[in-house]
């Protein structure tokens, strides 16, 4: 069984079909890129399966639950997390909220609790505090812990981003363009990252990209899109000589 | 200027978070405590004022400034507060019981009023809230059967075991827990995951929703809970009203809670106090103003509202984050002098985009 | 015959909560501001008026005109003044900058011409239109026909000319606005002053109707439930919310015990949020991620 399973897939936004029909599966473990060109429905797909738009037809499944029509917030839950295109963050608090917020779905206590602060509610501050510290220790985050999202860099922002993302605990990563408005330096850095993050924390990897050396080195299977239609699945190499992809990018 | 060091999590949990807070609130409080000793009659009912303000300063903070909910219509929950209060202590019940009952009473319609609200963000909800205040102010008018219309309705004394406690001293300190309760109920919401789950609401709700923090759920806990504080303020403002009539909770009364949390400063509990000694003792500098005044300025009809309206404006153009973020630029000039510079707190350009359609 | 009566007189007030629920709209539209104040420029507008009219006896005809460009004149200058700075701020910053100009309006408008309700003698006022049973003051003709005639060159407006088109592509979005060498300031600027001017037109009508004192500025907030009702940013919505509003307030003055038509409005707002929260006429959409 795969780990997530999406069958004939498809959205539309009035008449413009954004994706069509598109199947795949991903396994437990890997990496796997999706690339194309802009418009292609790359991240129409992520907004699918994070249920922030409701697909017109086809059927999704997640370590084998149907999650076609599952609440957008109980997504999280099920253990997919995700980072966004030109970053999502909670502007206004620090690093280290923004990573206490990914700690959510872990919460135990209820709001009495909460309003009372409770041992228990102190308790389990205490242990996201240290789930928080790991994440932080794992992507190199320690100078900006108490620094307001709004004042950072760009690059640190994507990687904050991540980090909230890794706070989930997720079995599914699903990255949003982690490259993009990273200088060179720190997209090798960030190559070395997904390893760790996918082979040292076992967590699977969707990731949308543009950079194809990024692509080439850190995922398994590459899928390509063009206009909202499945081009074709298979290792890097394969996909970037693929005949239609070819196309797709360079034109007839 | 103080650089914490910290070697322990609990530390950022704790409410106080190192000495120099020990040792200034600690004062703080020493001297609220002792105020009635050496205050006058008359500023000690103003500070009783103030206190009463700040509760309510404290509702309206964690709706508008931690969820990014606005609310133009708060002066609803406050006549709630204050009306069922009042309309209780008349049939009989123990004062206590009547103030917890009108406050869990007013959490009950914030929290009906959420359901609509859920659905609506920005100037719909604002205008949402506003409706359902005119509607409240209308139903004060027109229900005198319970509320004795334009004529008002008295509010009985507070007694409770043979003490009244409308006594100005006791009134004073009854004010003054209450609003150090929940303050301390405030900020126990923040630092635990209800709270910054308000937050993440605030700041970003598509990113919020996918690290699986419920939307509806988080608005209605918090306007429940920004309606029950603001219901607590209302049923100690009946108590300083001693006789309720409708004129007093108007969309003025609204924009007055609003001009607190806004010139106070957004998003901060400082604000709140800020704000509230602000907005609490304004009226009393107007009218010391006016008396000296010219008559043909002092006769001018909503002369206060238009000062309000007015210290407003220019708030918002100059100082956008209010008295708190006021304090906070020249509490660092002296930490840092000689090296403080302007640039370090220069607002950077925004421009807005559309949501819209068409 | 008497619904007929009530009708029409719904459609007059509705069309005047529909002249400020446009002027509303038409700040929304091109500066994504809400201008809470917008009932206290009509008042303002309204008083001009009467300076000219009543107290300076200018004829009508010369008085109209002046009112209009003297109330240009006051939408720069607020611009100027206020908004200005506000560009690119948070909409909710602008609307309560907007609630305290509204404040600061009622008590200077109170201070100049005082508290007392004055009126406005417009030549038509006093004449009556007898159909039948049905008995129309010329005043409320005149809302009418204003209303229709405005909407009529607004359209025309923002459909044929460059200026509206301008308008349109700085409310989209700014900086890219002001990249394609739009002079987005400058055209912030003419949107602040046909606003004032529709509600000096709204406040001339309206004045011979009801008399003018420094609070009717708040039927501003019935027009701005009327502009929600029809959709906010979609000026056909603010009109046809603004009859909306009109209609049921007449019709709950007549058919529900007293009080519910100061309330109806507030009530259809927000049956209307809660059925259709986007409007008569839908214009916003979901943040894109």
């Amino acid at each position: 069984m795969s780990l997530l399973e999406a069958e004939q897939l498809s959205i539309s936004f009035g008449g413009v079909k954004a994706v069509q029909s598109v199947s795949f599966s991903v396994e437990a473990g890997e990496v796997f890129s999706i690339v194309g060109p802009n418009g292609a429905g790359k991240t129409t797909i992520f907004n699918l399966i994070s249920r922030i738009y409701d697909s017109t037809a086809g059927r999704l499944s997640f370590s084998g639950q149907d999650i076609t029509r599952v609440e957008t917030h109980a997504v999280a839950g099920l253990g997919i997390a995700r980072t966004f295109q030109n970053t999502e963050l909670f502007e206004q608090e620090t690093v280290l909220n923004n990573l206490l917020i990914g700690c959510h779905i872990h919460r135990k206590t209820r709001f009495w609790q909460d309003i009372l602060f409770s041992p228990s509610v102190r308790r389990q501050e205490l242990a996201f505090r240290r789930a928080v510290e790991d994440v932080i220790d794992l992507l190199d985050l320690q100078t900006y812990r108490h620094q307001i999202i709004g004042n950072l860099p760009y690059g640190v922002r994507k990687m904050v981003e991540i980090a909230r993302a890794l706070c989930l605990k997720p079995k599914l990563l699903l990255l949003d363009e982690p490259s993009s408005g990273l200088n060179p330096e720190e997209t090798d850095d960030l190559a070395f990252w997904l390893e760790d993050i996918n082979e040292a924390l076992g967590i699977t990897v969707i990731m949308v990209e543009h950079d194809m050396n990024l692509v080439g080195q850190a995922s398994d299977r590459v899928m390509a899109m063009a206009d909202g239609q499945l081009l074709t699945i298979g290792s890097p190499a394969e996909v970037q000589n693929h005949p239609e992809v070819l196309r797709a990018y360079l034109g007839q | 200027m103080r650089f914490i060091r910290r070697t322990d999590y609990e530390q950022d949990i704790n409410l106080v978070q190192h000495k120099g807070h020990v040792l200034w609130y600690g004062l703080l409080l020493l001297l609220v405590f002792s105020a009635p000793l050496w205050l006058d009659r008359f500023l000690l009912g103003e500070f009783t004022y103030v206190f009463i303000y700040a509760i309510a300063g404290l509702g309206l903070m964690l709706l508008v400034g931690y969820t990014g909910l606005v609310s133009l219509g708060h002066a609803a929950f406050l006549a709630i507060g204050a009306y069922v209060h009042a309309f209780l202590l008349g049939h009989g019940w123990p004062f206590p019981l009547s103030m917890l009952f009108a406050t869990g009473f007013s959490a009950l319609v914030g929290a009906l009023i959420a359901i609509p609200a859920l659905r609506m963000t920005g100037i719909y909800l604002a205008v949402a809230t506003l409706a359902f205040a005119v509607i409240v102010e209308q139903v004060l008018v027109h229900w005198e059967a319970v509320t004795g219309g334009f004529r008002g309705m008295a509010v009985p004394k507070p007694v409770l075991f043979g003490i009244n406690f409308s006594d100005p001293t006791l009134f004073y300190f009854l004010s003054l827990l209450l609003l150090l309760v929940s303050l301390v109920l405030v900020m126990n919401i923040l630092r635990s995951p209800s709270g910054r789950a308000m937050t993440a609401v605030r700041d970003s709700e598509t990113s919020a929703e996918s690290m699986g923090i419920h939307l509806a759920g988080t608005k209605t806990l918090a306007f429940a809970l920004s309606a029950g504080f603001t219901g607590l303020a209302g049923a100690l403002f009946a108590h300083r009203l001693t006789y309720l009539a409708p004129d007093a909770f108007t969309i003025v009364t609204s924009i007055q809670l609003l001009l607190m949390v806004v010139v106070g400063g957004l998003g901060s509990l400082h604000g709140v106090v800020f704000g509230a000694l602000f907005v609490g003792l304004l009226p009393q500098i107007i009218a010391i103003a006016r008396d000296s005044a010219p008559p043909v300025v002092a006769q001018i009809p909503g002369l206060e509202p238009a000062v309000f309206g007015l210290i407003m404006i220019l708030f918002l153009i100059y100082e956008p984050l209010g008295i708190y973020g006021r304090w906070q630029k020249i509490r660092q000039f002296f930490e840092e002098f000689p090296l403080y510079r302007r640039a370090t707190h220069r607002r950077q350009k925004t421009f807005l985009r559309t949501e819209r359609l068409r | 015959m008497e619904i007929i009566q009530l009708l029409i007189s719904g459609v007059s007030q509705g069309c005047v909560y529909g002249l400020i629920a446009l002027g509303f709209v038409l700040i929304y539209k091109a500066t994504e501001m809400v201008n809470f104040a917008q009932g206290d420029v009509m008042m303002l507008g309204a008083y001009v008026a009467i300076t000219f009219t009543s107290i300076w006896g200018w004829p009508y005809y010369w008085a109209v005109p002046a009112t209009l460009l003297v109330m240009a004149g006051v939408g720069i200058l607020l611009e100027r003044l206020l908004f200005r700075p506000m560009i690119g701020e948070p909409h909710f910053a602008v609307l309560m900058l907007t609630i305290g100009l509204g404040f600061v309006l009622r008590a200077l408008a109170g201070a100049i011409w005082g508290s007392e309700p004055r009126a406005l003698q417009m030549p038509y006022v006093g004449d009556v239109l007898r159909m039948g049973e049905v008995v129309v003051g010329y005043e409320n003709l005149a809302i009418i026909a204003g209303t229709a005639l405005l909407c009529l060159l607004m359209w025309l407006f923002f459909r044929f000319t460059t200026v509206g088109l301008a308008m349109q592509a700085a409310s989209q979005n700014q900086l890219a606005a002001f990249y394609v060498g739009i002079p987005v300031k400058r055209i912030f600027m003419l949107v602040w002053a046909l606003s004032a001017v529709i509600a000096a037109i709204a406040g001339i009508l309206t004045a011979p109707v009801s008399l003018v004192d420094p609070l009717i500025g708040f039927v501003g907030i019935k027009a701005f439930a009327a502009a929600i009702v029809g959709g906010f940013g979609s000026m056909p919505g603010a009109i046809l919310g603004g009859l909306l509003v009109g209609i049921v307030e007449q019709l709950a003055g007549l058919y529900l015990p007293p009080g519910f038509a100061d309330m109806s409005a507030y009530v259809l707002l927000l049956v209307m949020l809660v059925i259709r929260p986007q409007g008569l006429f839908a214009t916003m959409q979901k943040k894109k991620v």
